[in-house]
């Protein structure tokens, strides 16, 4: 898959960090906007976050690597979601996940070639009376089966 | 024509948008005036979709409901027609004080809210001292609901005591264990209650501004709860002048970013500061020391969404609910491989097996059910043996269990304890914030040791239970400290799935 243009939009990343100056505690809304904003946290955000917060570098990098959620690049079209958590293994949820990335021929945090579809793993989405759980993008699917795995992935466009 | 169709995410997860879609449709071609009002959940995630038509003043219900259901459902022929859906047995059987409102009302209708006995406790609180709302809260014997079940008046207490220019209530929404899912229920079916308790938190500390740290797996409850407090601001119910009070009172939403070890208290008031969510040593508490360097409560989601009614029908009422040291109602949620699964608020005492047969209707499969886990990821899996164990939390203690946050996941005969107890030690190395040696390290041995019990080699055993005993003595928080509780309870209770042959493995 080609690389998407690092983003350099040092004015648009400059507004959103300013955005957030005034909260207490402002750092991870601010990472979580830019994410929103670019699909991932620039790495040209870094200097500009730094200087604002007065914090170092390091300080930065070690919290943006603490937190899953956090990307460096961009993830495929959409993200997926599965629940690898006991209530979900309980009802057969290890071998969908398995199956799903045999499927795609991928591991977890792997992306599609067609760049559709990346799949990565959580643990719980609160649908543990409904399990097998998985999520796409924002919207959630329960007792997800073969069948349904299916559907989400063609809707995926993987 | 009114009808109610759920927009809590397990319902979503199972179709309730397409069914409200096809309940539309099916509206328009018969030419049925027919208002929509979507809800929470009522709890019974078997029966999601679960639509409820109301005739006469009397909600009747039908589900689980699939979009062809609908023209069928409008006319009242439909076959999946459960009757009046409070009278069903697992409505009528339950005490509902926390989740009262919970699938019966329009989460974002203030006035909904209020015609439902909502506002009523803050009303009272406004006119009581913050000395005398600590009071009631200790007198109702509430306690932490997250897990540790530390009393939460106690906890106010400290943090009234403690002499600060500003201070923090923090609602600690980062629901994290498998199992569990109250907190996103409640946020997504009543998300006004938890903004009531926690203002009441506020008045009664003397606290002014409030944090609800977010899990970020919650997008929906993210959406209803940002959506309440803006609706609630703008009704002056938060503001900096509460009800007409003149008490000052606000709140925000924060957004968690995907670190199981947030749901740690002090970790997660690192993470709301804007740093790694590591775990602080305490001392300091949080109570004098939290948010910034000020005194904060940090409570669980139903812990401040209990507060409300217990001040709408006083500590008394809640107290007399309960068992031993546990008072009030504990707000089951049964999940995994059960046939009925969802959420069941009752007094505290119930016994495990009354809410895994009776209740839950046994496995999802039809096998035998094998263990049970109690408590999230950190809790114990309880062998059927241990079946007459009351849910409270000294009593579920006493028999090596953890209530915790009150998740039961049911695993039929089929679940390898071995693979289990592995997960658990998979999961503490994966989330492990890293602080502390015994958790960072001992996760990452303890997945290895597993690995050479499973090939065979019997002198891993001991070495396995000697690292849990390190683990549980030595970890800084419950995350690494409570780990050895899911696995050693795999060993005791399963040893025969720890019993592995060299032939076999080979």
């Amino acid at each position: 898959m080609a690389l998407t243009d690092p983003v350099n939009d040092e004015a648009e990343i400059g507004r959103i960090v300013g955005d957030h100056l005034h909260l207490e505690g402002p750092l991870l809304p601010m990472l979580h906007a830019l994410q929103e904003a670019f699909g991932y946290v620039p790495a040209a955000s870094h200097r500009i976050i730094a200087t604002a917060l007065n914090i170092t570098r390091a300080e930065l990098h070690g919290v943006i690597s603490f937190y899953h959620d956090f990307r460096d690049a961009p993830a495929g079209r959409h993200v997926l979601k599965i629940c690898r958590a006991e209530a979900c293994q309980s009802v057969g949820g290890t071998a969908l996940a398995d199956a799903t990335l045999a499927r795609l021929g991928l591991d977890w945090h792997g992306t599609t070639l067609n760049g559709a579809v990346t799949v990565e793993p959580v643990y719980c989405l609160g649908l543990c009376a409904c399990a097998p759980a998985v999520m796409l993008d924002d919207r959630v699917v329960g007792r997800v089966d073969a069948a349904r795995m299916d559907a989400v992935l063609t809707e995926a466009g993987a | 024509m009114k009808v109610y169709v759920p927009m809590d995410s397990a319902a979503k997860a199972l179709g309730a948008d397409d069914v409200m879609e096809a309940l539309i449709k099916a509206a328009a071609e018969s030419g049925q005036t027919v208002e929509i009002i979507r809800t929470g959940t009522r709890g019974m995630i078997w029966l999601e979709p679960l639509v409820e038509v109301e005739t006469g003043g009397v909600r009747l219900g039908f589900g689980p409901a699939i979009p062809e259901d609908a023209a069928t459902i409008l006319d009242g022929t439909n076959a999946k027609a459960l009757g009046p859906v409070d009278e069903l047995d697992w409505m009528k059987r339950q005490t509902r004080l926390t989740f009262a409102r919970v699938g019966v009302i329009d989460p974002l209708s203030l006035d909904d809210y209020r015609a439902h006995g909502g506002l009523s406790g803050l009303r009272r609180a406004l006119g009581l001292t913050g000395q005398e709302i600590v009071d009631e809260v200790k007198a109702s014997g509430l306690r932490g609901r997250g897990g540790a079940g530390f009393p939460t008046g106690i906890k106010w207490q400290t943090v009234h005591d403690a002499g600060a220019p500003q201070k923090y209530i923090v609602c600690n929404a980062d629901e994290g264990d498998s199992g569990t899912f109250a907190d996103r229920m409640i946020m997504e079916g009543d998300p006004f209650t938890l903004i009531e308790g926690m203002t009441i938190a506020g008045l009664g500390v003397g606290a002014t501004k409030g944090y609800v740290y977010l899990r970020s797996e919650y997008p929906d409850a993210i959406k209803v709860m940002r959506r309440a407090v803006d609706i609630a601001r703008a009704s002056g119910v938060l503001g900096a002048d509460v009800l007409g009070s003149g008490c000052a009172f606000d709140m925000e939403i924060r957004v968690g970013a995907g670190a199981y070890v947030c749901g740690e208290e002090t970790s997660l008031l690192n993470s709301l500061e804007g740093k790694r969510g590591v775990v602080r040593a305490k001392p300091p508490l949080p109570a004098l020391e939290g948010f910034l360097g000020r005194p904060t409560v940090v409570n669980n989601v139903i812990s401040l969404a209990t507060v409300p009614v217990i001040f709408e029908k006083g500590a008394q009422h809640y107290a007399d609910f309960g068992l031993g040291r546990s008072r009030g109602t504990v707000t089951l949620q049964i999940a995994g491989n059960v046939a009925r699964g969802g959420l069941f608020e009752t007094a505290f005492g119930i016994s495990l097996g009354d809410v895994v047969n009776d209740l839950g209707g046994g496995s999802a499969s039809g096998r035998p059910v094998k263990a049970v886990q109690v408590g999230g990821p950190l809790g114990a899996y309880m062998p059927v043996s241990k079946f007459d164990a009351a849910l409270g939390y000294e009593e579920l203690d006493a028999e090596g269990g953890l209530l915790g946050h009150a998740g039961l996941v049911v695993f039929d005969d089929t679940a390898d304890m071995l693979g289990m107890a592995r997960f658990a030690m998979e999961f503490c190395a994966v989330e492990s914030c890293g602080k502390c040696t015994p958790c960072r390290i001992g996760a990452v041995r303890g997945v290895e040791t597993i690995d050479r019990i499973a090939q065979g080699d019997a002198d891993a055993l001991p070495l396995l239970t000697d690292l849990c005993e390190t683990m549980k003595d030595g970890s800084l928080c419950a995350l690494g400290g409570f780990t050895p509780l899911p696995v050693m309870s795999a060993v005791t209770h399963f040893p025969g799935d720890f019993a592995r042959s060299k032939e076999a493995a080979e």
